[in-house]
């Protein structure tokens, strides 16, 4: 099986980025990371993601793979031999994991990342109602996958696992600028657990950024408007 | 034991032709129930409590959501026949990177094409001839988005075809002078038997619109 060479095009602070990587550590691929630098976008991104010109690319044996979720599938069936499976492998597990990875893109990561674009304290307060709502949701989908271990994937961490544990860093950094607990043992206990597992994971931790750092990013990232 | 498969689907929907392409491709015996999205029947706010969304594929009462999870799913539990998505993983990764452009970039724009008026419903019509020329770049010279076999981004962007009479109505545009291999590519699929059940008359469509826009309450 050739592995050829690996590169990955990102940063530190990227939600999107934090996947491949995890995904990587998990099929123990040693790869070359490439960090963007903030403001602007290189000549290699630009090169190989000419349609959304955005990171994560992967770029294995000169090839691109664009878009998170893709590439972490792409990841799982290029090494299956490496590692652990990340997709579950029943069709009808498959079709439920990757209808939550989506549901976190499309619906959970937007509510959160309005909490940080909300102006006033209204739409902040509907914002969070909105993030609460969506965790709830989150935390049924847990009991649903996991049926009774450690991971929405079961035993090891998986796909489900990896799309919403890389957001773990940025809902602290969001918890504290909102000043609301935003994970709540009470309320979704099982994801609250969840949630120190998996950034307790040795493919994980190294690679969770640290909240001091990412909250000073975030507010280059999403500066209050003047008083 | 014989296979209980339903679909919860919209006649107009895009996103359910899919579903009913890649079932017809896969030669699947399925009940379609027409649903009343202005009126939801308990049986969709049962199977997709999350989003409320048609298309719904329930197969042996458990209910799979989202066309292009659907599509992935009959591929892999009915494998007979030709494969939707190839084998190799970079294939793969091509494929379902063009399925998600076709969703992210490429249906917003037309609601705009029929939906919108003036400069918002310009530069939706601009936004959606851009996208289209990006695929028909991807397509090229090729039978199908995948090659030589009919596969998942065709399934993902044909039951687009049926819409694009009533958008260039409403964008006054032609799209066949814009991107003409991708006219080519659509009516090569619609000789598809799959495609030609599942897909509406393009005037059904036209004649739908004006009546859809009194429903939700645009002019």
């Amino acid at each position: 099986m050739v592995t050829g060479d690996v590169k990955l095009i990102g940063s530190w602070a990227s939600v999107f980025v934090m996947r491949a990587r995890i995904a990587l550590n998990l099929k123990s691929i040693s790869y070359e990371f490439l960090q963007e630098t903030y403001g602007t976008k290189s000549e290699l991104l630009l090169k190989s993601n000419p349609v959304h010109k955005k990171m994560p690319v992967l770029i294995h044996a000169d090839k691109p793979v664009c878009e998170s979720n893709i590439i972490v599938q792409y990841i799982d069936e290029a090494w299956s031999s490496y590692g652990p499976s990340i997709l579950p492998s029943q069709p009808y597990d498959n079709a439920i994991a990757r209808f939550w990875a989506a549901y976190v893109d499309d619906k959970w990561f937007i509510a959160l990342r309005s909490i940080l674009t909300a102006r006033g304290e209204e739409e902040k307060k509907a914002a969070i109602a909105e993030v609460e709502e969506r965790t709830d949701h989150l935390e049924k989908a847990f009991m649903e996958c996991s049926n009774g271990k450690p991971f929405f994937n079961g035993d090891h961490i998986g796909y489900l696992d990896i799309a919403l544990g890389s957001f773990l860093g940025w809902w602290k950094v969001v918890e504290l600028d909102a000043n609301h607990i935003l994970l709540d043992e009470t309320k979704t206990p099982s994801l609250f657990q969840w949630a120190e597992r998996f950034c307790n994971d040795p493919d994980v931790k190294p690679l969770m950024p640290e909240t001091t750092k990412l909250a000073e990013f975030a507010r280059k990232l999403f500066p209050k408007p003047q008083a | 034991m014989a296979d209980e498969v339903i679909l919860l689907d919209y006649w107009p929907s895009m996103f359910g032709m899919r579903t009913r392409v890649a079932l017809e491709e896969k030669n699947i015996k399925f009940d379609y129930r027409e649903q009343d999205l202005f009126n939801k029947s308990p049986i969709l706010l049962e199977m997709n409590p999350v989003h409320k969304k048609i298309p719904v594929l329930i197969h042996n009462g458990k209910p799979v959501c989202e066309s292009l999870i659907q599509v992935e799913y009959i591929d892999e539990t009915w494998p007979g026949g030709n494969p939707f998505l190839p084998s190799d993983p970079y294939q793969r990764a091509q494929a379902k990177f063009w399925g998600d452009f076709i969703d992210k970039k490429v249906y917003g724009p037309t609601r705009l094409i029929w939906g919108a008026k003036g400069e918002e419903q310009e530069a939706g019509t601009k936004e959606f001839i851009e996208m289209l020329k990006m695929l028909e770049s991807e397509l090229g010279d090729k039978t199908y988005f995948g090659g030589e076999t009919f596969g998942y981004v065709d399934i993902a962007m044909i039951g687009f075809y049926c819409w694009f009479d009533v958008l260039e109505k409403c964008g006054n545009f032609s799209i066949e002078a814009e991107c003409p291999k991708l006219i080519a590519w659509a009516k090569r699929c619609m000789k598809r038997e799959s495609v030609a059940k599942s897909l509406p008359d393009s005037n059904k469509i036209t004649k739908f619109v004006p009546e859809l826009k009194k429903k939700i309450g645009i002019e």
